[in-house]
């Protein structure tokens, strides 16, 4: 690992948090995307890749140092983001009526979150509907495919971090791709 | 597609993770280079990893880090104050020399309250009065502690008296500075002061034995 972050997360054991600042600083982008990814939208991604910067700051003391940090901070990424995913689920019925509210349903909160033009990532089509396909994949194939794909993580390091074993990791992949694949096809 | 062996998606998935052994992957391209069905599925694979890959990535929204900052526990107070140390070490350094150095002199003034004075074989001590005699010459500086010194004769120097009293006889003269201490303040100003001329001698190079 970088000697520099290896120096700063030293410091942090030592409760420094003007030296996590810059770990974060080095990191967000890469957190915040892959949460982006998980999530779909960018106010849960802010959220939870806030969350999992404090976590990592909060538990430091069980990291190793002759481990990879960012396969750390995924870890802790990827499984808030799949335990968010898990309790949202049942809330997820659009037409309930939101409680201590007249009419109110889920439609009109979720519309709340959907992404002002200015604020679309993907500037193609194209790239809207792979994003669009990513999200739409259960989470257990979103989270393998996108720290294989997008982070780089090796199936090894992923099963590291999910605590998987390794053959279940290769089949997440497979169906995981098989399923992009039938929604990709035509386009 | 119905007729092929199930393994080759199988072999695909496998080549695709980079886990396929030479053997397998030589069965494999045989098969799909006899079968259109297996060869569009394994093609339409790499097209969605590559599709998956071509996503851009994004960037963290302003303020992020402060975010996070808002969120963590209190920082301990120890923390803060050896991170300062760490980047202000010429600070440090001085005001733990100051400290020592305060320390050290107020102490050594409290704890002598003996009487004391610089000895000359022409002066006399009557209990803790410290006499020049009428006549006398005394070349050189006189430092009293704790008691008192009169002067009927001449000082050929300066006359210190720290937690004392001087008495000048009008016959009785000093060449030099008389100054008298009696606070620990002033023994403090005594001391920097005696250490700046002798820092500045040093510079100097002039000689401050004498």
């Amino acid at each position: 690992m970088d000697a520099f972050v290896k120096q700063r997360i030293k410091q942090v054991m030592k409760g420094d948090q003007d030296a996590f600042g810059e770990i974060v600083e080095l990191y967000k982008d890469s957190v915040y995307h892959l949460c982006f990814r998980m999530l779909g939208n960018r106010h849960e991604a802010e959220d939870l890749a806030q969350e999992a910067f404090v976590r990592a700051y909060v538990n430091i003391h069980t990291f190793h140092t002759n481990k990879k940090f960012s396969t750390w901070l995924y870890r802790i990424a990827t499984n808030l983001c799949i335990d968010w995913i898990r309790k949202r689920k049942p809330d997820a019925y659009l037409d309930a009526e939101v409680s201590g509210t007249e009419g109110l349903t889920m439609y009109s909160q979720v519309a709340a979150n959907v992404e002002k033009p200015e604020e679309v990532i993907e500037r193609s089509e194209m790239q809207q509907l792979i994003h669009k396909e990513i999200v739409n994949l259960p989470e257990k194939y979103r989270a393998v495919i996108i720290l294989k794909y997008l982070k780089e993580c090796s199936l090894q390091e992923i099963s590291e971090m999910l605590e998987l074993p390794l053959g279940t990791v290769k089949t997440r992949i497979h169906r995981g791709r098989e399923a992009l694949r039938k929604q990709l096809r035509t386009v | 597609m119905n007729e092929c062996p199930k393994e080759i998606i199988d072999y695909i998935h496998d080549y695709l993770d980079g886990d396929l052994d030479a053997e397998k992957e030589t069965v494999l391209q045989e098969y799909l280079s006899s079968c259109a069905a297996c060869r569009a599925h394994f093609r339409e694979l790499e097209r969605t990893i590559s599709f998956i890959q071509s996503t851009p990535s994004v960037q963290a929204p302003e303020g992020f880090t402060a975010g996070v900052f808002a969120r963590l526990p209190k920082e301990k107070k120890t923390t803060r104050a050896r991170r300062w140390f760490r980047y202000h070490p010429m600070l440090t350094a001085a005001s733990v020399f100051l400290l020592l150095m305060v320390t050290s002199l107020v102490g050594s003034f409290g704890d002598t309250n003996e009487f004391s004075f610089t000895n000359y074989d022409n002066v006399i001590v009557e209990g803790n009065v410290v006499v020049v005699p009428e006549g006398e010459v005394v070349s050189g500086d006189i430092v009293v502690k704790n008691g008192e010194i009169r002067i009927e004769g001449q000082v050929d120097g300066d006359v210190t008296i720290i937690n004392g009293e001087r008495y000048l006889a009008s016959a009785g003269d000093v060449t030099g500075e008389i100054e008298e201490i009696d606070q620990v303040f002033s023994w403090l100003w005594y001391h920097i002061k005696k250490t700046a001329f002798n820092v500045s001698s040093f510079f100097t190079g002039e000689d401050t034995g004498t």
